[in-house]
C-alpha cells in the first residue's frame, strides 16, 4: 500500500506549502490562545490531512509508513498542535480497526475519519496504568448481547474533539490476554469527560480524563469482533505510532537547527556574528550530525516497515521501531537544548520559538511509550533472539 | 468554451539558485523543481472560469523534459480536466514554445490561451505576446481582472503608474500577473483524482514544429556581490562625496 512517487511528490509539496503559508504563521496565535483555530481545522479537512494513513478504498490516501514519515517530518517542523488535531485519525486513533477491524467495521468508521467527519481517539492509558499497558483496570462485563464498562482513562488525546474512541477494557482475567479493544461512540450515556489537563508545552494540543459510568457497548464494537485481542492491537498500532513520532521528532529537530543557524547569524557579540565562534558552531553541528543520523534511522526503518505485510508485527521493526523513537525523541530533546544554549538569553524568552519547541518536544520522550519502555522492548527482543 | 493553460517547470521559488561552475547555466540536479509561480495563476484563473461557467473543458500544457508530466499533473490536481506534455530534452526558446502553443490552439479549437506573464527562470516575458502575434488573436496581458462575457474578454491590465482596461473579442491569449488570484491548494483528495486524468504525449515534430535554439548562452554569472557601504562623519563629507567620488551630483 502506497501512493505512486509522482503523485506523493506533489502530495508533499501542497503540504509544504500549507505548513508554510498557513501554519507557520498562525503558531503564535495558537500557543496565545491554546487552540487551533477553527478556519484552519477547517482547511486542514478540505486539503485531505486526516486520511492520510487510510487505504484508498476507505476514501483516504493509502500512504505508507515511508511515506507517511515524510509527511510527519514536514508537520513536525511547525507546531506539533497542529499535527494533534488529525494525528489520532491518522494514527493511534484509528490504525486499529485498519488493521484488526472486521470489513463492517472498516466501512462504517474509516471514510468517516478520513474525511474528517468523525475525529478517533486512542483511550489505553488510565490512572494506575500507564507503562504497564496490560494492567489496565476499566472493565467491560457482558450483559446479553452488550458490554458495560466502567473505569477511568487518562490524558487521552483529543478527548474532548473526538466522535468516538478506540478504547482498550478487561474482558477476560488479568494481564494482556484478558484486554479486548472497543469502538465506543463519544455520546454513549454514561461517558463523560474529566477537566482538560493544563500541560507544559503543546498548548493548542486537547487532552483530557475519558470516565466511563455503565457505559453499554455493542459487543460487535470489539475490534475484530473477537475479544482478547486488544493488547495486540494495541501493541501494533503503538509500532507505526512510534514510527510517525520520530519522524516527527527529526522535523522539529530541523526546525530548532534553522532557528539556531539564522540567530546565530544575526546576533553579534564581541563584534562579530556569534556563529563565526567555534563553540557555537560545534553546538550547531552536533545537532546536524545527530538529526542525520536519527533521520537516516527512520529511514531506514519505516522501509523495513512496508516490506512486512500490514497485519502482521515483526519483532525485529518493533525493534528498530524503539530504537528509532528512543534515539530521536532523546535527540530532539537534546537539539531543542542546545537551540536555547545558542539563543542565550533569548531563547528563554516566549517571543522566540525555541523557548516553545523546548518544551513542547519533552512530551515525545513520555507518550507512545517513554524511553524507558522503549530500553526494555529493544533489550529484551535482543536477548530473545540472540 | 475550451481553454488551454501553459505551465513551466522551473527551479522552486523557495530555492536559492546557484550558478554551474562551467558558468553554461544554473545548477538543476537534485534541485526542487515545481510549477512556475505565475503559471499557477493562470491554471486558477482558467479553473475558476470553468466553475462560473465560461469554460467547459480545461487542457493544461507543458513544453520539454519528461519530468513535466507532474507540473501537469499539479495543474489537473488543481482542476485542469486532461493534459498535453509535448516532449523534448531541448531547452526551449519563447518562440519555439509559442510555435507549439500555436499548433496546439489550433489543433484543440481552443478559444483562450492562458499563461503565467512570465516564468521566473529566465524570466523573457516573451511567450504569451509571441504566441498572440503568431495566431493573430488580441492579447491581454499582465492581467490583474478578467471578465468574460459575450465574444468578448475585459481584461485589466498592470502597467506602470495604473491599470488599464481593455477589452478583446474572442480567441484571445491572456497572460496572468501576480494579483489575479490567489491559487488554491490542490487538495489531497484532488491529487488522488487527478491520477485517472489523461496526459498526452506529443513530440515537437508532431506538431511541424522546430524547436532547434536561436540563441546562444555565452556565459551565465552570478550578480555582484554588494559590498558593504560606508559612514560619513557629516553632510558637508557626504555632498563632497556624492560629488567627486560617485559623481552623482
Amino acid at each position: 500500500m502506497a501512493l505512486d512517487n509522482e503523485s506523493f511528490e506533489i502530495l508533499l509539496a501542497t503540504i509544504q506549502r500549507f505548513i508554510r503559508e498557513r501554519l507557520v504563521p498562525a503558531e503564535n496565535h495558537v500557543e496565545d490562545h491554546d487552540e487551533v483555530p477553527e478556519e484552519i481545522v477547517a482547511e486542514m479537512k478540505e486539503l485531505g490531512l486526516f486520511g492520510l494513513s487510510i487505504p484508498e478504498e476507505y476514501g483516504g490516501i493509502g500512504l505508507s509508513m515511508s511515506q507517511e514519515g515524510r509527511v510527519a517530518f514536514e508537520l513536525g517542523r511547525t507546531a506539533l498542535a497542529f499535527r494533534s488535531v488529525f494525528g489520532t485519525n491518522v494514527g493511534i486513533g484509528s490504525q486499529g480497526i485498519l488493521m484488526d477491524g472486521t470489513e463492517a467495521q472498516k466501512h462504517e468508521i474509516l471514510p468517516r475519519v478520513a474525511s474528517g467527519e468523525l475525529i478517533m481517539s486512542f483511550a489505553l492509558t488510565e490512572p494506575d496504568a500507564g507503562s504497564d499497558a496490560a494492567s489496565l483496570k476499566t472493565r467491560a462485563e457482558l450483559d446479553g448481547d452488550h458490554y458495560v464498562l466502567n473505569g477511568t482513562k487518562r490524558y487521552i488525546t483529543n478527548a474532548p474533539r473526538a466522535g468516538a474512541f478506540t478504547l482498550m477494557a478487561r474482558t477476560g482475567g488479568p494481564g494482556a490476554s484478558g484486554v479486548s479493544a472497543f469502538i465506543v461512540p463519544a455520546d454513549t450515556p454514561g461517558l463523560r469527560l474529566g477537566k482538560p489537563d493544563k500541560k507544559m508545552g503543546q498548548r493548542g494540543t486537547k487532552t483530557c480524563d475519558v470516565i466511563l459510568e455503565d457505559v453499554r457497548v455493542p459487543a460487535a464494537n470489539i475490534i475484530g469482533g473477537v475479544p482478547g485481542q486488544g493488547f495486540k492491537t494495541a501493541m501494533k498500532v503503538l509500532d507505526r505510532g512510534r514510527l510517525h513520532i520520530s519522524a516527527v521528532a527529526c522535523g522539529t529537530a530541523q526546525r530548532i537547527i534553522e532557528e539556531s543557524v539564522n540567530y546565530a547569524r544575526e546576533r553579534k557579540q564581541f563584534g562579530k556574528a556569534i556563529g563565526e565562534f567555534q563553540l557555537i558552531q560545534a553546538m550547531l553541528a552536533d545537532s546536524q550530525a545527530e538529526l542525520l543520523a536519527g533521520w537516516s534511522l527512520v529511514q531506514d526503518v519505516t522501509r523495513r516497515f512496508d516490506l512486512k505485510p500490514v497485519h502482521e508485527s515483526d519483532p525485529e521493526v518493533s525493534m528498530r521501531a524503539s530504537c528509532a523513537k528512543l534515539f530521536c525523541t532523546e535527540m530532539v530533546g537534546r537539539v531543542a537544548d542546545r537551540g536555547v544554549q545558542i539563543h542565550g538569553g533569548a531563547g528563554y524568552i516566549n517571543e522566540y520559538k525555541v523557548e516553545r519547541f523546548y518544551r513542547d518536544v519533552r512530551l515525545l520522550r513520555l507518550y507512545e511509550g517513554t524511553t524507558q519502555i522503549q530500553q526494555i522492548i529493544i533489550g529484551r527482543e535482543m536477548l530473545r533472539s540472540a | 468554451m475550451k481553454l488551454l493553460v501553459a505551465v513551466k517547470r522551473v527551479v522552486d521559488y523557495n530555492v536559492k539558485v546557484r550558478v554551474k561552475s562551467d558558468k553554461t547555466g544554473v545548477e538543476t540536479a537534485g534541485v526542487k523543481m515545481s510549477m512556475n509561480p505565475f503559471d499557477e495563476i493562470a491554471v486558477e484563473e482558467a479553473v475558476r472560469l470553468k466553475e462560473k461557467g465560461v469554460a467547459s473543458e480545461i487542457v493544461a500544457v507543458s513544453i520539454g523534459v519528461s519530468q513535466a508530466q507532474e507540473t501537469i499533473r499539479t495543474a489537473l490536481a488543481m482542476g485542469a480536466d486532461r493534459g498535453v506534455l509535448v516532449e523534448t530534452d531541448v531547452a526551449v526558446e519563447p518562440l519555439a514554445v509559442a510555435k507549439v502553443l500555436k499548433a496546439l490552439a489550433e489543433k484543440e479549437g481552443a478559444q483562450i490561451v492562458v499563461l503565467g506573464k512570465q516564468a521566473i527562470d529566465d524570466d523573457m516575458n516573451a511567450t504569451g505576446q509571441m504566441l498572440a502575434a503568431l495566431l493573430g488573436w488580441p492579447q491581454g496581458t499582465f492581467a490583474s481582472k478578467v471578465e468574460i462575457a459575450d465574444g468578448t474578454a475585459t481584461v485589466t491590465r498592470e502597467i506602470d503608474g495604473g491599470l488599464e482596461t481593455v477589452a478583446l473579442a474572442l480567441p484571445a491569449v491572456i497572460t496572468a500577473d501576480l494579483r489575479l488570484n490567489e491559487p488554491r491548494y490542490a487538495s489531497l483528495p484532488n491529487i488522488m483524482k487527478a491520477r485517472k486524468k489523461s496526459i498526452d504525449m506529443l513530440k515537437p515534430e508532431d506538431l511541424g514544429v522546430d524547436v532547434t535554439p536561436r540563441l546562444t548562452t555565452l556565459s551565465v554569472s552570478e550578480p555582484p556581490v554588494r559590498k558593504a557601504g560606508i559612514k560619513v562623519p557629516d553632510v558637508a563629507t557626504l555632498i563632497e562625496k556624492l560629488r567627486n567620488e560617485a559623481k552623482v551630483i
